[in-house]
């Protein structure tokens, strides 16, 4: 059974139609990437999966339908969304953020011990732990807004450009933490992100979006074997 | 000297009228992340209740007691009806709305009870108490000591407890609150209901020295709200300090600066805190919020 699936899945803001049936299988453990244009409605996938958007067609979640929950029902069930913007809490501090993250869990024993993986994970974090997360730096606040999601112990990650606005080697860094956290604690991912070197380094396949339609499908060698896909989103 | 302590203890007694608002408006503040200028008609609807509690033959805790519990559920139920329409479109939108549900409770009260002020028994004995020629009524200090235990509760809840850590996460960002599967509406709902529950403690501490009526906190909520922001609008602890100093500021200046007199002292509480504000925006306790950019 497909961990998450998306049957045909439309969504529009207001009068203006930003999803035309969009279907996609994500497998146990697995992770996909979502590549497209501006506007092909990536981040409207992502957000109709958590329920931020008003869906018509089927989100399937363990294979129970899970269209027109809200975003703290569907977080219940164990989809966290890292948003495009990052979404930290500026007034908490650090650890505040992460426990924020944990706030459904009872587990007080293995909150403690995620508590000291994520900080191991993000050493920048442990070092700012007192830190209000407005006063971080735009790196350490997407590693911030990764850790406070696997804080919630998820079965699968929706992350929205994270590399969006850091320098390389930080966005790097984000990256090497998100594949540890793939095959250290088998958090599935669904992978948003404009720069195709860094989805690649993380996805097994990827789907291509082009005005809110599936515009190609394939495994990461696949779509990086076609030329047509490398010049129009992989910069040649 | 002890006409000096005197005027001082006074002003206390009076500043821990404006605390008892200002803790209300600082728990729905961090709870909302909204100023809430209904705050004062919620305190006294509740009041209400307990004042006809009281009329029928109730002995005055166990009116303030149902006080609190009437308090939490029309403040759970204004932010479910009322409030909730209003959460995620612009904050000036809600804040307005506050002032329209203010208008509305003070109408409401006077409607069942009338606009003339009836007198309130005290939770308190009513005796005063000299010491070293000051002379100190048993009501103020009791309405100062359930204050400091209601600021540290505040405080307790904030800082060490996960029902204050998920409030204060709504209030920061209820959108990304959500996604950590917080219930944001349920949260909004505790919070509102909280802030009125306080309220009601607040409006019995001082309905026997003010009169109950409905406008009775109108112009104590122009002091609690410079209470508030002097405080820092998140600091239950600067909230009772800047009361504090609000009261005997207003005091000490009626007492002894002759061209202030009674008329004009409520002018120097409010110069003061407008100098602190331009030295110091973020308010005594406030913290100072850094943003990047």
């Amino acid at each position: 059974m497909s961990l998450l699936e998306l049957e045909d899945v439309r969504a529009s803001y207001g009068h203006a139609d930003v999803l035309h049936g969009i279907s996609l299988t994500l497998p146990d453990n697995g992770a996909t990437g979502l590549l497209g244009a501006n506007g092909a409605g990536k981040t409207t996938t992502l957000r109709a999966i958590s329920g931020m958007v008003r869906t018509t067609g089927r989100v399937l979640f363990e294979g129970r339908d899970i269209s027109g929950l809200g975003p703290d029902r569907t977080a219940a069930l164990g989809i966290a969304h890292v948003p495009e913007g990052r979404g930290t809490l500026g007034q908490l501090t650090v650890r505040e953020n992460l426990l924020v993250g944990a706030y459904r869990r009872k587990d007080k024993a293995a909150v403690s011990a995620d508590l000291d993986y994520c900080l191991d994970l993000f050493p920048n974090l442990a070092e700012r732990i007192r830190s209000h997360a407005a006063a971080l730096s735009g790196g350490e606040q997407q590693m911030l807004a990764v850790g406070r999601a696997f804080m919630a112990k998820p079965r699968v990650m929706l992350l929205d450009e994270a590399s969006l606005g850091l320098a390389p080697s930080t966005a790097r860094r984000v990256y090497d933490a998100v594949v540890r956290l793939r095959q250290e604690a088998q958090v599935a991912m669904v992978v948003v992100e404009q720069n195709a070197n860094l989805a690649f380094s993380v996805v097994d396949d990827a789907t291509v979006l082009e005005t809110g339609r599936v515009a190609l499908h394939g495994t990461s060698s696949e779509l990086l074997g076609m030329d047509a896909v490398r010049r129009a989103y992989l910069g040649g | 000297m002890s006409y000096f302590v005197q005027v001082v203890v006074d002003g206390l007694s009076n500043g821990a009228i404006y605390a008892a608002l200002a803790l209300a408006i600082v728990l729905v503040f961090r709870a909302t992340g909204l100023v809430n200028f209904a705050q004062g008609g919620m305190a006294v609807a509740a009041t209400f209740v307990a004042y006809a509690l009281v009329r029928a033959g109730v002995p005055v805790l166990a009116a303030l007691l149902a006080a609190v519990v009437a308090g939490f559920a029309l403040g759970a139920l204004l932010e479910r009806g009322v409030m909730r329409h209003f959460e995620r479109g612009e904050p000036d939108t809600a804040i307005v709305a506050t002032i329209a549900l203010l208008l509305l409770l003070t109408g409401g009260s006077a409607f069942f009870f009338g606009y003339e002020p009836h007198p309130f028994p005290s939770l308190f004995p009513n005796r005063t108490f000299e010491v070293l020629g000051v002379f100190v009524s048993l009501r103020s200090v009791g309405t100062i000591v359930v204050l400091l235990a209601v600021m540290a509760g505040l405080q307790l809840l904030f800082r060490s407890t996960k029902l204050g850590l998920a409030m204060r996460a709504v209030a920061d960002n209820p959108e990304s609150s959500a996604l950590s599967a917080l219930p944001v509406s349920r949260l909004l709902m505790v919070g509102w209901g909280l802030a009125a529950a306080l309220g009601a403690i607040a409006g019995v501490l001082v309905a026997p020295q003010l009169f109950i009526s409905p406008g009775m906190l109108d112009f104590v909520l122009v002091y609690a709200l410079a209470a508030a922001i002097l405080g820092g609008l998140d600091s239950p602890v600067g909230a009772v300090v800047a009361a504090a100093f609000i009261g005997v500021a207003e005091s000490l200046a009626g007492a002894y600066v002759d061209i202030v007199g009674d008329d004009l002292k409520i002018a120097v509480p409010f110069l003061a805190v407008m100098v602190i504000l331009v030295l110091r925006p973020q308010g005594l306790f406030g913290k100072k919020t850094t943003v990047r950019v």
